[in-house]
C-alpha cells in the first residue's frame, strides 16, 4: 500500500499521473469490493475527471495542492453537489444535494480525488455498519466480521487499499472504533476544529468530522487540509488548521502520559487489548515519556449520559425528514399522516429506536430526570478531564474493548452494541480530541487500536504521541 | 423498572415523534426502551446539586457573521429534489381539519 504523502509527492513532481494512481485504486476496488461492500457508490467517472484535472494542472505548472492525486473516500453523510448522499437510509435514497460540504470543497481544492461515498450505519447510528439500509460492510481482515461503525465503510476502504485516505464522522466513537477494528489510524479532532457545514446532522453537540489513513503522518496531512475556521459553521473555532506534520517526529521525551483506568481496566475487555495499551505505554516510556495510571471516575457514566444526549439531539435533528423538501414521501390523506407514514417507511429499526428514546428523554415530566441530568453529568465529565489534563499532557486507553466481532453477534441486543462505545464516548462528551492507532493484534490475529486523548486543541502533542506509538508498534 | 415503558407510553411518544409503528415494533420498543432507560438512569447516581448543564463543549456564545446579502441555494435545483412541487413551492397534502 502506497501512502498518501508519497502519492502526492510523485503526482506533484510528475513522476506518476493522478490518473494512473486512480486506475490502480479502481482496480483494487473491482477486485475486493464485492466481498467487502465499503461503498454505497463508487464515483469512477467523476473521479477520472478530477484526476485528469490534477494532471492538467501539473502539466501547466500550476500547484495541484498538497493532496494532489490522492484518492479519498467520503462517508456518505457528507453532502456532495449533484451526487448521491444517502446516510445509508431509504429516506434519502436518490437525493442529490444542491451543495458541497465544506470538507468536500477543501479536499478537492487540495487536489484529492473523491473516489466514492462509503457505507455507514444509517444516520451514523451504530457500531458495526450493520444498520445500513443497503447491507453491511465487512472487515477486510476477516469478511465474517464487522468493520466497526458507524464509519465502517471509510475504515474498510482504507484497510482494503481502496483509498489511502478517507473521511468519517465521530459522534460517540464512529471514527476511532472502526479504525481500531480495521487496523488503521482514525482521528476525532477537537470539537470545532473541522467544519460540519454539509455534514448531515446526528447529534450536533457531539458530531465531528475527522480523517482515516494507514499512517499517523497521512492522517495529519489530511487534518491540516480539512481543519480551520469556516464562517458557514457557527460552531467552528476561529483559528487556522493545526500544524501537525512538521512536529510529528519531535518525540515524547518528558511528556506526561496517563493510562485511564476507567477506559482500560473495564469489565469485558479482552486481555490482549488491555495488554496492548500497557505495551504502548511501555513503548512511550522507553522513548522518554513519564507514564502513570490515572483515574477519571465519571467516565464510567459516559455511556449512560451519551445514550440520553445523543438520541435527544437526534430526535430533534431528524424531525426534518418529513417527506416535504427532499427524499422519500409516502402519500396519505393529510400532512401528519404523510409525515408519519414516510418516517415509518424511510427509517430503519435503530434510527426509530433512537428517535423514540430521544423523544421520550425530552418529553414533559422526564426532561429533567433524563436529558437535564445527562447534561449535568456531562459537565462533571468535562471538569474531571480538564483537571486530569493539568497533570498529564496526554492520556492513553483502549479504543474498543474487543477486536472485530462476528456479523450478527450484537444485533439482537441494542445495549450490548451501545457498550462498544464505552471507551470512546467520553471524548465526545468533553469535546476533546482523541485518536486510535493500530497496535498489534489480538484474538484471531485481528487488529487492536490504542487510543490517545489530549486536551482541547492538543492535536499537535496527540499526533506526536500517536507517531511514537506507531513506531513502538514497529510500523 | 424495565417494564415501566408501557404500550401507551410508546404510542404517545411515537405520536410526538410523528412516527407510525407496526404492532410488532410497539411490542419490541416497549421492552427495548425500558432496558436502555434502566441502564441510562445510572446518571441519577451522581450528585449534580449545583452543577450547571453542558449543552455544548465550546465556550462560544452568540456567533455572528457580517450582515451581508449572499445568494441562497439555487431554487430549481432545490425544488428538483422535492417529492412534490407546484408553482415553485413544496406541495403537501391538506392540513388536518382544513377543507380540501
Amino acid at each position: 500500500m502506497i501512502g498518501a504523502r508519497r502519492i502526492a509527492a510523485d503526482v506533484r513532481s510528475g513522476a506518476r499521473s493522478a490518473r494512473d494512481v486512480l486506475e490502480e485504486h479502481l482496480d483494487a476496488i473491482s477486485g475486493r469490493e464485492p466481498d467487502i461492500h465499503a461503498f454505497n457508490v463508487v464515483l469512477a467517472d467523476v473521479a477520472r475527471g478530477a484526476a485528469d484535472a490534477v494532471d492538467a494542472a501539473v502539466a501547466r505548472g500550476d500547484d495541484p495542492g498538497p493532496l494532489a492525486g490522492v484518492p479519498l473516500a467520503l462517508k456518505d453523510n457528507m453532502c456532495t453537489h449533484g451526487l448521491p448522499t444517502t446516510c445509508s437510509s431509504r429516506i434519502l435514497e436518490g437525493w442529490r444535494p444542491p451543495y458541497d460540504a465544506t470538507v468536500v470543497e477543501r479536499v478537492q481544492a487540495a487536489g484529492a480525488v473523491v473516489i466514492g461515498k462509503t457505507n455507514l450505519d444509517e444516520f451514523a447510528m451504530g457500531s458495526s455498519t450493520e444498520n445500513s439500509a443497503f447491507g453491511p460492510t465487512r472487515n477486510p481482515h476477516d469478511v465474517t466480521r464487522v468493520p466497526g461503525g458507524s464509519s465502517g465503510g471509510s475504515a474498510a476502504a482504507v484497510a482494503a487499499g481502496f483509498a489511502p485516505l478517507a473521511l468519517g464522522s465521530d459522534t460517540g466513537g464512529s471514527i476511532r472504533q472502526p479504525a481500531a477494528l480495521c487496523g488503521v489510524v482514525g482521528v476525532k479532532p477537537t470539537y470545532g476544529v473541522v467544519s460540519r457545514y454539509g455534514l448531515i446532522a446526528f447529534a450536533s453537540s457531539l458530531d465531528q468530522i475527522g480523517p482515516f489513513a494507514a499512517t499517523v503522518e497521512d492522517a495529519a496531512s489530511l487534518l491540516e487540509v480539512i481543519g480551520g475556521h469556516d464562517p458557514l459553521d457557527s460552531t467552528s473555532i476561529a483559528r487556522p488548521a493545526p500544524e501537525l506534520v512538521a512536529g510529528l517526529d519531535d518525540g515524547v521525551s518528558g511528556l506526561r502520559v496517563g493510562i485511564v483506568g476507567e477506559m482500560t481496566e473495564i469489565e469485558g475487555i479482552e486481555p490482549r487489548v488491555r495488554d496492548a495499551v500497557k505495551a504502548a505505554a511501555a513503548g512511550l516510556e522507553a522513548a522518554g515519556a513519564k507514564v502513570d495510571t490515572v483515574s477519571v471516575p465519571s467516565a464510567t457514566y459516559g455511556i449512560s449520559a451519551y445514550y440520553l444526549i445523543a438520541p435527544a439531539e437526534a430526535s430533534s435533528n431528524l424531525a426534518r425528514y418529513d417527506g416535504v423538501r427532499y427524499g422519500l414521501r409516502v402519500d396519505a390523506d393529510e400532512v401528519a399522516h404523510m409525515n408519519a407514514a414516510t418516517r415509518e417507511a424511510g427509517f430503519g429499526r435503530e434510527v426509530k429506536r433512537r428517535i423514540m428514546l430521544g423523544t421520550y428523554a425530552l418529553s414533559a415530566g422526564y426532561y429533567d430526570e433524563y436529558y437535564g441530568q445527562a447534561q449535568r453529568v456531562r459537565t462533571l465529565i468535562l471538569r474531571e478531564f480538564e483537571r486530569v489534563y493539568e497533570e498529564f499532557d496526554v492520556l492513553i486507553a483502549a479504543t474498543s474493548p474487543t477486536v472485530a466481532f462476528e456479523l450478527g453477534a450484537k444485533t439482537a441486543d441494542p445495549l450490548a452494541m451501545y457498550l462498544c462505545d464505552v471507551c470512546t464516548v467520553p471524548a465526545n462528551l468533553s469535546g476533546h480530541p482523541a485518536m486510535s492507532v493500530p497496535f498489534g493484534t489480538g484474538d484471531a490475529g485481528l487488529p487492536i487500536g490504542v487510543q490517545v486523548l489530549a486536551p482541547a486543541l492538543g492535536e499537535p502533542t496527540m499526533f506526536r504521541v500517536a507517531r511514537a506509538i506507531e513506531q513502538a508498534a514497529g510500523r | 423498572m424495565a417494564e415501566r415503558i408501557t404500550r401507551a407510553d410508546v404510542e404517545h411518544v411515537a405520536q410526538l415523534a410523528r412516527l407510525a409503528l407496526g404492532e410488532e415494533e410497539i411490542q419490541s420498543l416497549s421492552e427495548e426502551l425500558g432496558a436502555i432507560l434502566e441502564y441510562a438512569a445510572q446518571v441519577s447516581a451522581l450528585d449534580t446539586h449545583d452543577v450547571p448543564p453542558t449543552a455544548h463543549p465550546l465556550p462560544l456564545v452568540n456567533v455572528f457573521r457580517p450582515d451581508e446579502a449572499r445568494p441562497g441555494l439555487p431554487r430549481d435545483e432545490v425544488l428538483a429534489a422535492a417529492p412534490d412541487v407546484q408553482e415553485n413551492r413544496f406541495r403537501v397534502p391538506r392540513i388536518l381539519g382544513e377543507e380540501p
